[in-house]
């Protein structure tokens, strides 16, 4: 099973100020240890949020909004994510609990979420050729 | 926590130190038994402190120590009993430090494997030794992937480490030009653990996968420590790419799809890249081209194509040229015939079907008639192709694959 662990975002990350050299060098030994386990997948830190952009939709059926950031609330933001592949919850624990404290000042906060797959989400077969297609129209979209 | 988590957790940490642990202890102790039973022992003493003491900040280190701490109390009552341990126990106190750096745990770990991947042992052995000691699987987890008992599987591993024992078997990485031979054990084992999870189409449907993920999980670890090595990244970039199918190709009813039937979309492109990039490592190495990666190229040509017409199938026919001199099979051969032909026109391909057809090995083989009914499909040589078909159906002894044989076979009859 594939677990995201995403690192929240917060005034500092926000502003773009770098971590420090012993938090770098922490984190990197960190992402080592998760390759020479076998078990790290994709790593990325995220640009803050001031060059970001959100899209919303505040009316069912109607034109999408386009707004650039920054945003507010930097707790409700990313920014980062490691994807590992473990064999249970309790080892993508395991292994969130090893990742350093990822800001320090009190503000670190790393949330779990487990990656779906889509036998998970349903055993309606017709759906999934239906969710199938649709990915597949987006692949076209995304290519043309 | 509650008792059950705090066992869960306790499983998870288990899980990804107790290689590191039987490997270091194994350096120690020199005896891979006794060197699982000083793990085992830290195991049972942290079940029965952790959940009154809580969880160590650093689990890991805690069992270590605690496990050396069992291995340097034993070798203690042994010296006075057995010579064999007077020069170890000279020594023991360097093992009291813990000095061990992450470099010496990769190098233990590799010494583990070439040790549980031993060519004394049979190839059943190998690999349930490597998914007990390196993966870290229960005996339970093991028999349930192999569709067989827990005492069967216990009893190889016993008998497995009894003869490594007897044998003495060093603990060591092998040097020269022996290195490439038993090497190549080593990625045999972990490939064959692969397809074990990967072919099966039958079987308990959680468990048989983790044969898979727990063969990529070890050609990842192993690609770390031996990075040099071109077809280490080979295999990983093979079992990737074909991890990357694992969802496309076994349809509602669980019958398997065939590559050029499978829905791309499906396929992980997460795990395309990562398969792709640890190929560009074994290219990069600039040694030619193992078995391992031409295979782990040719997959590649297929992960990239968006569909069969735009596939470069000549590359491919020339990868299966390739392949076919460091690993001369008719099997290989066949498949080079389905490449040439897609490139170049089912006459061509035909030519090396037909030259096969004289291979005595291929003889009962029922996917050469079956190539060569299909190509013939398509030269509308439908007659020929007709009994092509009939014979690919009376040497399958799959009943699916045989009524689809036959259904082809009459396809032939109407249309000619």
């Amino acid at each position: 099973m594939r677990f995201m662990l995403i690192v929240k975002a917060t005034i500092d990350s926000e502003a773009g100020k770098m971590p420090s050299k012993e938090l770098i060098d922490a984190m990197q030994k960190y992402n080592e240890e998760l390759v020479k386990a076998g078990v790290l997948l994709a790593a990325d830190g995220l640009q803050p949020s001031s060059n970001g952009i959100r899209i919303s939709y505040p009316e069912p059926g109607g034109k999408p909004k386009i707004i650039d950031g920054p945003f507010t609330e930097a707790k409700e933001m990313i920014a980062g994510y490691t994807l590992i592949e473990v064999k249970s919850r309790e080892e993508a624990i395991e292994w969130a609990l090893r990742m350093p404290d990822p800001h320090g000042f009190g503000q670190g906060e790393i949330e779990l979420r487990q990656v779906s797959e889509i036998e998970d989400l349903t055993n309606d077969f017709e759906w999934i050729e239906k969710e199938t297609l649709l990915r597949e129209k987006v692949e076209e979209k995304t290519k043309s | 926590m509650t008792l059950s988590e705090t066992h869960r957790t306790i499983d998870a940490i288990w899980r990804i130190e107790s290689a590191k642990l039987v490997a270091a202890l194994t350096r120690m102790v020199r005896d891979l038994s006794l060197a699982e039973d000083f793990a085992q022992d830290a195991l049972v003493i942290a079940l029965d402190h952790w959940p009154k003491t809580g969880i160590p900040d650093n689990p890991g280190a805690w069992l270590m120590t605690t496990a050396k701490r069992r291995a340097i109390d034993h070798m203690r009552r042994r010296k006075r009993q057995d010579q064999k341990y007077i020069e170890i126990a000279q020594h023991i106190d360097m093992f009291t430090e813990d000095h061990i750096f992450d470099g010496e745990i990769g190098d233990d770990l590799l010494r583990l494997l070439f040790m549980t991947c031993h060519p004394v042992l049979s190839q059943d052995a190998r690999v349930a030794l490597t998914l007990r000691l390196l993966c870290g699987l229960t005996t339970d987890e093991i028999a349930r992937s192999f569709l067989t008992s827990e005492s069967t599987i216990a009893q190889r591993i016993v008998r497995a480490k009894k003869t490594l024992n007897t044998k003495k078997v060093p603990f060591e990485v092998p040097t020269g030009a022996n290195l490439q031979v038993r090497l190549s054990t080593v990625l045999e084992v972990i490939y064959l653990m692969f397809n074990e999870g990967y072919s099966a189409t039958s079987g308990d449907h959680l468990i048989r996968p983790l044969l898979c993920q727990e063969a990529l999980r070890l050609g990842r670890v192993l690609a770390e420590v031996a990075s040099d090595e071109p077809e280490i990244h080979g295999l990983v970039a093979l079992m990737e790419i074909q991890s990357s199918r694992l969802k496309a190709r076994i349809n509602a009813e669980g019958e398997p799809i065939l590559l050029a039937n499978q829905n791309r979309v499906q396929w992980d492109r997460l795990l395309i890249q990562r398969g792709l990039a640890a190929l560009g490592r074994s290219q990069k190495l600039g040694r030619t081209l193992g078995p391992y990666s031409l295979q782990a190229a040719i997959a590649a040509c297929h992960a990239e194509a968006p569909t069969v017409q735009e596939t470069n199938w000549p590359r491919i026919a020339a990868l299966y040229e390739a392949l076919f001199r460091v690993m001369p099979s008719p099997i290989v051969e066949l498949n080079r015939a389905v490449a040439i032909s897609m490139a170049f026109g089912p006459a061509f391909g035909l030519q090396i079907v037909d030259e096969l057809n004289a291979n005595p090995s291929l003889k009962n083989y029922h996917l050469l008639p079956s190539v060569r009914g299909d190509l013939l499909v398509k030269l509308g040589r439908f007659e020929e192709a007709y009994a092509a078909f009939k014979r690919a159906a009376s040497l399958t002894h799959n009943e699916r694959e045989r009524e689809l044989y036959l259904l082809r076979a009459s396809e032939c009859k109407t249309d000619s």
